[in-house]
């Protein structure tokens, strides 16, 4: 029997797919999650928004908090490490996490290397803002690849931004011949084996979702049409005025992201979306997205 | 003609059947509406997470047009599929169609780093008489009934289960490139 295989990692992925993965900070809230249609929550003790404004370093959550989302809901707990620190990922997977984020919302561990995820039985989801970093981190055993948008601004225009970039180099992938592969490869920095599979399949080799700034079902449905295959929504729910409602829209919206008529239907009312944040009134070196390598 | 065989296509993997039924030469139709299902000649309800597709069945008013389609035509229900498709489940978080009579516990062999690649014997499938099946998260099938006949095991556990024109499994072929079981599948659209 086999466990804990690309094959087994890539499978959950998979499964999360139309879906939406809700951030959550407590049992209370992963229960309207899970009620709305989540398929899985991302805990953690602070949501992006709140980690932005609180500054200091953000680590790991308590394992005690994680416990109780776990005790609380029946679909996957999925959890942030720091990038590199592969001492907090395995504390996370001997919580038997289902998906460890190795996750820029947190402040990075190292500024070279990432976590050989290659060693964990548990699978793992990475960020990306371009088609050289997703196969980065596909070759380090990553089983999902995000965009990393700019995670709590309630800001779209990242995400969009990312998800074109990566459609745009796997479109661009797909034009070349054979033998041009390899500048390719050395271009973006990417591992030409992967490059190669890209190439062969004409998307991404593991599920592609969307992250980082999604607010309403309308945000949801443009991610899904650029390409993504699910989406996660952090501060965009419980930063909201009715986070249950929005909730359950977003996961409408994402089902049947080309249906403008049931769009415009989960739209309606939904009160007050997060307020957000300009990208240009952060300065670059507090932009969560230029961590990682 | 092409036989043409819905995929529920609220949530999960649906775009994995769909691509395994376009090569074996069907016409795969993606469902997000109760009304799609009319131009189909069977129906699959594919793996993802049992409580967000009973809020999606539910809100778009799938249960009873699915229960109509499964009385004349062929129903194939893989992992959380399966669980959908059962009589009873363990969760009540979990509305089922009670579309087979099986009960069916959710996660019954924990959570993602136990799920596991286990070779099966598949008596039903023409050779090689093993299937390398993948479990992700994946129910148990805890009673089967006097009218379902188990055609693949696991130790003691029932993984593939057929009661007249419903199949119910808690595996994913779909993940796999071994066409047999939704050959398997199409076969029983020819009657």
């Amino acid at each position: 029997m086999e466990k804990g295989t690309f094959e087994t990692k890539i499978g959950l992925a998979e499964m999360l797919k139309g879906g939406v993965i809700m951030d959550v900070t407590n049992a209370d809230q992963a229960k309207i999650a899970e009620d709305a249609g989540a398929v899985a929550v991302m805990a953690l003790e602070r949501i992006p928004a709140d980690i932005r404004q609180a500054g200091g370093v953000a680590r790991m959550s308590d394992p005690a908090m994680i416990i109780q989302i776990q005790k609380a809901v029946s679909i996957p707990v999925m959890a942030k490490c720091r990038i590199g620190h592969f001492a907090e990922a395995q504390i996370l997977q001997e919580l038997k996490i289902d998906f460890i984020d190795e996750s820029e919302v947190l402040t990075p561990a190292d500024e070279v290397n990432h976590i050989d995820k290659h060693a964990f039985r548990a699978p793992f989801v990475c960020g990306c803002r371009n088609l050289g970093e997703a196969l980065r981190r596909i070759g380090e055993g990553a089983a999902m690849i995000r965009t990393k948008g700019e995670p709590g601004t309630g800001n779209i225009v990242e995400a969009v931004r990312h998800m074109r970039q990566v459609m745009g180099e796997i479109r661009r992938l797909g034009t070349l011949r054979p033998d041009e592969r390899m500048a390719f490869a050395k271009e973006l920095a990417a591992p030409f084996e992967w490059v190669e599979k890209t190439a062969e399949l004409g998307k991404l080799p593991v599920p592609n979702f969307a992250a980082g700034g999604v607010a309403t079902p309308a945000d949801a449905a443009l991610m899904m049409q650029l390409g993504a295959e699910s989406v996660f929504v952090g501060s965009g729910i419980f930063r909201s005025q009715d986070p249950a409602r929005r909730a359950k829209a977003i996961v409408e919206a994402v089902t049947h992201f080309d249906d403008p008529e049931i769009l415009l239907r989960v739209s309606i009312g939904l009160g007050e979306a997060m307020a957000g944040l300009e990208i240009k009134d952060i300065p670059q070196e507090a932009q969560m997205q230029y961590r990682g390598w | 003609m092409a036989r043409r065989i819905g995929v529920l296509a609220l949530q999960g993997d649906f775009a994995k059947h769909a691509a395994m039924l376009t090569r074996l030469g069907a016409t795969a139709l993606e469902i997000r509406r109760e009304r799609q299902l009319a131009g189909c000649d069977a129906l699959i309800l594919p793996g993802g997470e049992s409580t967000t597709l009973t809020k999606l069945l539910d809100s778009y008013g799938f249960y009873e047009p699915i229960r109509d389609f499964a009385r004349r035509r062929p129903v194939m229900g893989t992992c959380a599929g399966a669980i959908l498709a059962a009589r009873e489940v363990d969760d009540p978080r979990v509305r089922p169609l009670n579309l087979i009579d099986i009960s069916a516990r959710r996660n019954a062999y924990g959570r993602q780093v136990d799920s596991f690649i286990a070779e099966v014997a598949a008596p039903c499938l023409p050779p090689p008489p093993r299937f390398r099946a993948i479990f992700i998260r994946a129910p148990q099938i805890v009673r089967a009934g006097p009218e379902t006949e188990v055609l693949i095991f696991l130790g003691p556990d029932p993984v593939m289960v057929r009661q007249e024109n419903i199949l119910a499994l808690t595996f994913h072929p779909e993940l796999t490139e071994d066409f047999r079981i939704h050959e398997y599948f199409l076969a029983m659209t020819r009657g």
